[in-house]
């Protein structure tokens, strides 16, 4: 049963959770309003309030070409991220419904390459893109980014298959399921809300992912982050055409991610207690 | 199966000779370059080079400054060939030459003069005799200062200033009440934000990096006196908030009214002039870099973005090609064509300061010239030093040593610390990393 909340309470956490909202968001507003300012405005203070100039958008679109680099990142991510949902729906799968006693350690080693730094093995990753011509290629970088996010995609899917009762899976066998059947037929539609938000958050890192994609492409693979990175100036005023470049560049995904909230917060939230 | 063989080769043949030919009819040079406006110009102008080169395409990545070096120096050292021409300062090209990992252009075709170069910049540029890149642009540092507000505080400065002047004249043009500040310097943390400058200042105040054995020597009396003056002069008479301004934001108070003098790279006397950005546009006076009384010295600043090629290349001719057009007097008439004389690429080549139609556009130009002809990048400084380079030292490890000092000076400058802890504090951090890269045995 549900504790009774006062008006009181209520209207003060709702007002809580506004503000950290809005702290949270607020770089990105500000973003968005430095790119509608003068050059000379942006550098100038803070000021809540632009001139509502497009001036900035003009020249970012003027200066570089946007829908090469914008091109590259959807292909990308969305590639990136279905590649690693194939390799990691069987990998999950197994590891929810028949570990071993190793499972656990598996997964612990899988999420510790996390946590070595991307700039550690540059050096032995650009030479084999290089000797295998995967340099500044879409698929070789496709394959780079599935490999980072794997760990990931393994441990969010392996958490939701967790919850999925194994007897199903067992009933559907007695029914003379066969594997492929029962991953295709059984686990996957049960499991579609957990596969979305994987599938979406997956898409968000690979996006924003600005490492390797700046280290390892020059003009056919580069994608928006590299057009981001291209905007900020040693000399000279930049900061109302950075903010426009990136604008650009995280439009997409914060549409993407306002439309698809939901599934977002279940899948950022999953494996607690419900 | 041995006509099906032979079939094969002949095709495998055919295609490797069309490739052959393809690759002879059209090159494509990937450039490497920071966002700078010489930069976008002329990226802007490619048009009439492949135009003029109709078997080569350019293809162009623009990176931060920073990023640049870093995916530079990677493919590099990998000998990745991802680049066939590089976009590099004055810092870059001595260390990147000592290791062969830059082309030698010394044959950039009988009509590119390469003596029409500024000599400073020139030698800059070269490792024994040898030009391994060719600038497109090339600053000193210089004093910019409203002539309005020295007329007004009575105080004049002399085209030598030393820096009592600038200290005298910045105290009389301070009034913080009306947000006017006598002086705007650089305290941004960095090896190419604070440290350029303070590096040339302690240049003119009779200091050194390090000794000739490679000791640091920030416990000696002229750096000492170096960061005392600098802080008095920007507690006392500069903006607040100062530790966290580089060059972009104190063009931008110079632009609004808000400084009386800016010290800064001479690059910055077009933006300050250029009455569609600046509200002060025609009350800016030019002096050079200043010296300490007795010291002859004006601090060798002197950076130049220059075009180099990298050894891994495999488009070295058309990449020459191409630099031997960005880089000479054809290319500088093409920009005053297009957008007057004012746009044109600074500091590069002596026959644009001979030119009276740039004298006439350039109020700044004498004085750019003349800073930058003092610069001497083989010996910054009055005592005896192992290295050359003028607002850095060129040397490896400089990037790093530069950035951890100048966070100090920048600390000391936001009040977290006192000048002679920052001084300690700089000593032994570079004395610490001096002995571990095997300087100091």
């Amino acid at each position: 049963m549900a504790r009774a909340v006062s008006r009181n309470t209520k209207i003060g956490w709702t007002i809580a959770a506004w503000a950290v909202a809005l702290l949270i968001f607020f770089p990105i507003l500000y973003t968005i309003i430095t790119s509608l300012k003068s050059e000379q405005e942006a550098i100038a203070g803070f000021d809540l309030i632009p001139s509502f100039t497009l001036e900035s958008y003009q020249t970012v679109q003027s200066q570089n070409n946007y829908w090469r680099p914008f091109t590259n990142s959807v292909i990308l991510a969305v590639g990136s991220t279905l590649l690693a949902l194939i390799v990691a729906i069987p990998a999950a799968w197994a590891m929810a419904f028949s570990p071993t006693k190793r499972t656990k350690d598996i997964l612990m080693w899988m999420l510790s390459t996390k946590m070595m730094p991307a700039v550690a093995v540059l050096v032995p990753i650009y030479l084999i893109f290089l000797r295998t011509g995967l340099m500044d290629t879409r698929i070789g970088l496709t394959v780079l980014l599935m490999m980072i996010n794997l760990p990931i995609v393994v441990w969010m899917l392996y958490t939701y298959f967790r919850e999925i009762p194994g007897e199903i899976l067992e009933a559907a066998r007695m029914d003379g399921a066969t594997l492929r059947d029962e991953i295709l037929y059984v686990l996957t539609p049960m499991a579609i809300p957990g596969i979305a938000s994987t599938l979406l958050l997956n898409i968000i890192l690979a996006w924003n992912e600005a490492f390797w994609t700046i280290q390892l492409t020059t003009t056919n693979a580069a994608p928006l982050s590299a057009f981001i990175a291209s905007f900020s100036s040693p000399q000279g005023l930049f900061w109302a055409k950075l903010s426009a470049a990136s604008v650009m560049a995280i439009a997409p995904i914060l549409v993407l991610g306002w439309f698809s909230q939901k599934q977002l917060v279940r899948g950022l939230t999953f494996g607690a207690v419900k | 199966m041995t006509i099906t063989f032979r079939a094969l080769l002949g095709a495998t043949a055919l295609c490797a000779t069309a490739g052959l030919a393809g690759a002879q009819d059209s090159v494509t040079l990937t450039i490497a370059t920071v966002n700078n406006g010489d930069m976008i110009r002329m990226q802007g102008l490619t048009s009439e080079f492949t135009a003029a080169n109709p078997g080569i395409q350019v293809e162009w990545v623009t990176l931060e400054e920073n990023i640049l070096r870093e995916r530079v120096t990677t493919d590099i050292a990998t000998q990745g060939g991802q680049y066939d021409i590089l976009t590099i300062g004055t810092y870059e090209v001595p260390i990147w030459a000592a290791q062969g990992w830059l082309v030698p252009l010394d044959d950039l075709g009988d009509d590119y003069d390469t003596d029409d170069l500024i000599p400073a910049v020139r030698d800059a540029l070269s490792m024994d005799g040898k030009l391994y890149a060719a600038p497109f642009y090339a600053e000193s540092a210089m004093v910019m200062y409203r002539t309005d507000l020295a007329e007004a505080a009575g105080v004049t400065i002399p085209e030598a200033p030393t820096w009592t002047d600038i200290m005298t004249a910045a105290q009389a043009m301070t009034d913080k009440s009306a947000e006017q500040y006598g002086i705007c310097l650089r305290g941004k943390p960095g090896w190419g934000e604070n440290m350029a400058f303070l590096t040339a200042m302690a240049n003119s105040y009779g200091a050194r990096w390090f000794d000739t054995d490679w000791n640091p020597q920030f416990d000696s009396p002229e750096w000492q006196a170096t960061l005392t003056d600098y802080l008095t002069m920007m507690n006392e008479y500069g903006p607040p908030g100062a530790s966290s301004n580089g060059f972009n934001e104190n063009l931008s108070l110079f632009q609004q009214g808000k400084c009386g003098i800016w010290i800064d790279a001479t690059v910055a006397a077009s933006f300050v002039t250029d009455p569609e950005d600046s509200t002060v546009a025609d009350k800016v006076g030019f002096a050079q870099f200043p010296n300490k009384e007795g010291v002859d010295n004006r601090g060798n600043w002197l950076w130049a973005w220059s075009l180099a090629i990298p050894a891994s290349s495999d488009a070295q001719d058309a990449a020459k090609t191409f630099i031997a057009w960005a880089t000479s007097r054809g290319y500088t008439e093409l920009v005053a064509g297009k957008e007057g004389w004012r746009a044109a690429p600074p500091g590069t080549r002596a026959s644009l300061y001979e030119n009276a139609d740039y004298q006439a556009e350039a109020p700044f130009a004498a004085m750019t010239l003349a800073s930058i002809n003092a610069a001497n990048t083989q010996k910054a400084s009055v005592q005896d030093i192992p290295y050359t380079g003028g607002q850095f030292v060129a040397i490896p490890e400089f990037q790093g040593i530069g950035t951890a000092v100048g966070q100090q000076f920048s600390a000391a400058l936001a009040g977290q610390m006192s000048a002679e802890d920052a001084l300690a504090a700089a000593q032994a951090n570079t004395t610490r990393e001096m002995t571990r890269a095997g300087y100091i045995k």
